[in-house]
């Protein structure tokens, strides 16, 4: 496998916070990896250096370019969709279609409209005139039209219902995602996402704290659900977290024996939710 | 150069209010203007009972000389190139603030992100920009004015043969393929001329954080108020006049068509010219106006707009707020 995006010693700080703290990571090909981190963690920082859209220290390279001096030739093979509802408001619809397909080489007209004709968008139409479900879904026809080797997707569905946000992942994985192609996803509604990831990347701080895929999750986390008498056993293991729910207790464990934690109770695989809350307690505080 | 039309195309269509429908909204009003002019004449004049020229136009055209058939033949040039007078204010004003938002608004708007998201260089971008302010303002304003001024020929030409004037003969008079050619050629010299302006407007567009329009017009007058009033301290004998004109001038209003015209030196030669024949085309005729390309007023300003530019490049790519 062929690393698409690797990242090593990438530092950035603004004027009185550190972004990104010296990190390093490597994304493979065919992969959908999850960026997730609490907000102002860094996350969008990461991303934007890999577009190029912003200086750093550090090494990096993106499908073998490096973004700060290549940017132009790496867009050919790099999308993006930064946010929802970025779509210049005066630009028509039929405008869109024909500019990016006289200005992207990889661009595919057909797909494009065959995309737009299962949405309600008329050419005419400007942005301006549009929901912001209806913006992601010119945005999404337009990304999705591009044989692009590499999708980054910041909070794409921020501000959506759910109908749009459904269809907008739904979209991705049946008509767009294939083994030649990477994507990723940055976003706070992460139960939407957590089946279609394959990899997860917690970053708090500037600091990746967990680069895994999801198999791994499975078999190095566990949640069991222990009844109060066993409680304190359970405490003295170290869990990563605790809560309370019907009298019983819910402790989350990192990398702990599976023999001993099934001997307690009902063991479950945690949600990337709950994995998430756990790791970054006291973010905030 | 596929890419650079697109991209053109696309300034055209994010501003076709101002580079199209301004020109010629101000051409049609201008017309109207005159038509609701001529048609007072008429009225008030079959109200007072007398006819303007009282018939004896066509005599007098026959009966008059070389240089008062001139005259006839400067006034109709004069109401052909007039609507490009008002149409080139417009434009100025049109171009001034399309350079004031072209690297600023999308930053705003974030729209910058989808922009940035297609293989597009930032120096072609810029670069776009440039040719939509230089260029093709300039052009479809021309276009627009040469229309309107046939058209407006045409009335005068119709309102005097009501007024038993052959028409034809009176358009003879007239040198309309000279006015053509007069605002045709003046695209590529303004094009240089507007360069510098351009150039610091779009340099204030890519590096204002916000309000550009501040930035432009505060910094080059703050300036000039500074170099004056270290000229009326007696500090420095800096050259003031000189300041205002070939700086602060030159940064903001050179995107107006016409200004460079005060600062030839043969305009003075050329205002001379027009005491012999009347005809406002020989100030404007490029004979006179590209004396310019011999002046280092003119060049120094390209070059100082090149400058202007390449920064704009560089703040396009490093500029990260959205």
């Amino acid at each position: 496998m062929n690393a698409v995006v690797t990242a090593s010693g990438l530092n950035k700080r603004y004027k009185n916070t550190v972004a990104l703290d010296h990190v390093n990571f490597r994304i493979e090909s065919g992969r959908i990896v999850g960026l997730i981190g609490p907000n102002g963690a860094g996350k969008t920082t990461a991303l934007k250096a890999i577009l190029g859209l912003t200086d750093f220290q550090g090494e990096l390279s993106v499908l073998g370019l490096d973004p700060r001096t290549q940017r132009d030739r790496l867009m050919e093979q790099v999308c993006f969709i930064a946010d929802v509802a970025v779509l210049p408001r005066w630009l028509r619809v039929r405008e869109a279609i024909d500019f990016v397909a006289n200005v992207h080489p990889r661009f595919n007209r057909a797909k494009c409209e065959a995309f737009l004709a299962r949405t309600k968008l008329t050419p005419d139409q400007r942005v301006k005139q549009m929901s912001k479900g209806m913006i992601v879904q010119l945005h999404l026809a337009l990304v999705m039209a591009i044989d692009a080797r590499l999708l980054v997707l910041d909070e794409p569905t921020l501000g959506l219902d759910i109908l749009y946000r459904k269809q907008f992942y739904q979209s991705l994985l049946e008509d767009y995602f294939d083994e030649n192609k990477t994507i990723i996803v940055t976003t706070h509604q992460v139960e939407e996402i957590e089946n279609i990831l394959t990899d997860l990347m917690f970053i708090r701080d500037g600091k990746i704290v967990l680069d895994t895929d999801m198999e791994a999750v499975g078999e190095r986390f566990a949640e069991v659900m222990v009844s109060a008498d066993k409680a304190a056993t359970a405490r003295s293991m170290k869990p990563l977290d605790e809560r309370q729910v019907f009298g019983k207790s819910i402790f989350l464990f990192d990398g702990a024996d599976r023999a001993t934690l099934e001997s307690m109770g009902e063991v479950r695989r945690p949600t990337v939710s709950d994995l998430f809350v756990a790791t970054m307690k006291g973010t905030y505080a | 150069m596929k890419t650079f039309y697109w991209l053109v195309k696309r300034e055209f269509w994010e501003h076709r209010g101002g580079f199209l429908w301004a020109p010629i909204v101000t051409g049609v009003v201008f017309l109207v203007l005159n038509i609701m002019a001529i048609i007072t004449a008429e009225v008030l004049g079959s109200r007072h009972g007398f006819e303007i020229g009282g018939g004896n136009w066509q005599m007098m055209i026959t009966k008059a000389d070389q240089g008062d058939l001139a005259q006839i033949g400067a006034g109709l040039d004069i109401a052909m190139l007039s609507s490009m007078g008002l149409i080139s204010i417009v434009m100025g004003i049109v171009v001034l603030f399309y350079c004031l938002g072209a690297l600023y608004d999308d930053r705003r708007d974030r729209s910058i992100l989808f922009w940035k998201s297609l293989p597009i260089s930032n120096t072609g971008t810029v670069l776009s920009k440039v040719v939509s302010a230089t260029i093709l303002a300039p052009v479809i304003a021309v276009v627009v004015a040469v229309i309107i001024g046939i058209v407006q020929l045409v009335i005068f030409a119709l309102v005097l043969s009501l007024h038993h004037v052959n028409a034809w003969q009176l358009i003879t008079l007239a040198h309309p393929f000279r006015a053509i050619g007069t605002l045709v050629s003046s695209i590529p010299l303004y094009a240089l001329w507007a360069i510098p302006s351009v150039g610091w407007l779009l340099f204030c567009s890519a590096w204002a954080r916000t309000k550009p329009f501040l930035w432009a017009v505060a910094v080059p007058a703050v300036l000039g108020l500074l170099v004056s009033w270290f000229g009326i301290m007696g500090l420095f004998n800096l050259p003031t006049v000189w300041f205002w004109k070939n700086i602060v001038q030159r940064a903001l209003l050179s995107v107006f068509p016409g200004s460079n015209i005060v600062y030839s030196d043969s305009a003075l030669e050329a205002t001379a010219d027009l005491g012999d024949s009347h005809n406002p085309l020989s100030v404007l005729s490029p004979m006179h106006t590209y004396t310019l390309l011999g002046s280092p007023n003119l060049w120094l300003g390209v070059l100082a707009g090149a400058v202007l530019i390449a920064g704009a490049i560089w703040y396009r790519r490093v500029r990260d707020d959205s």
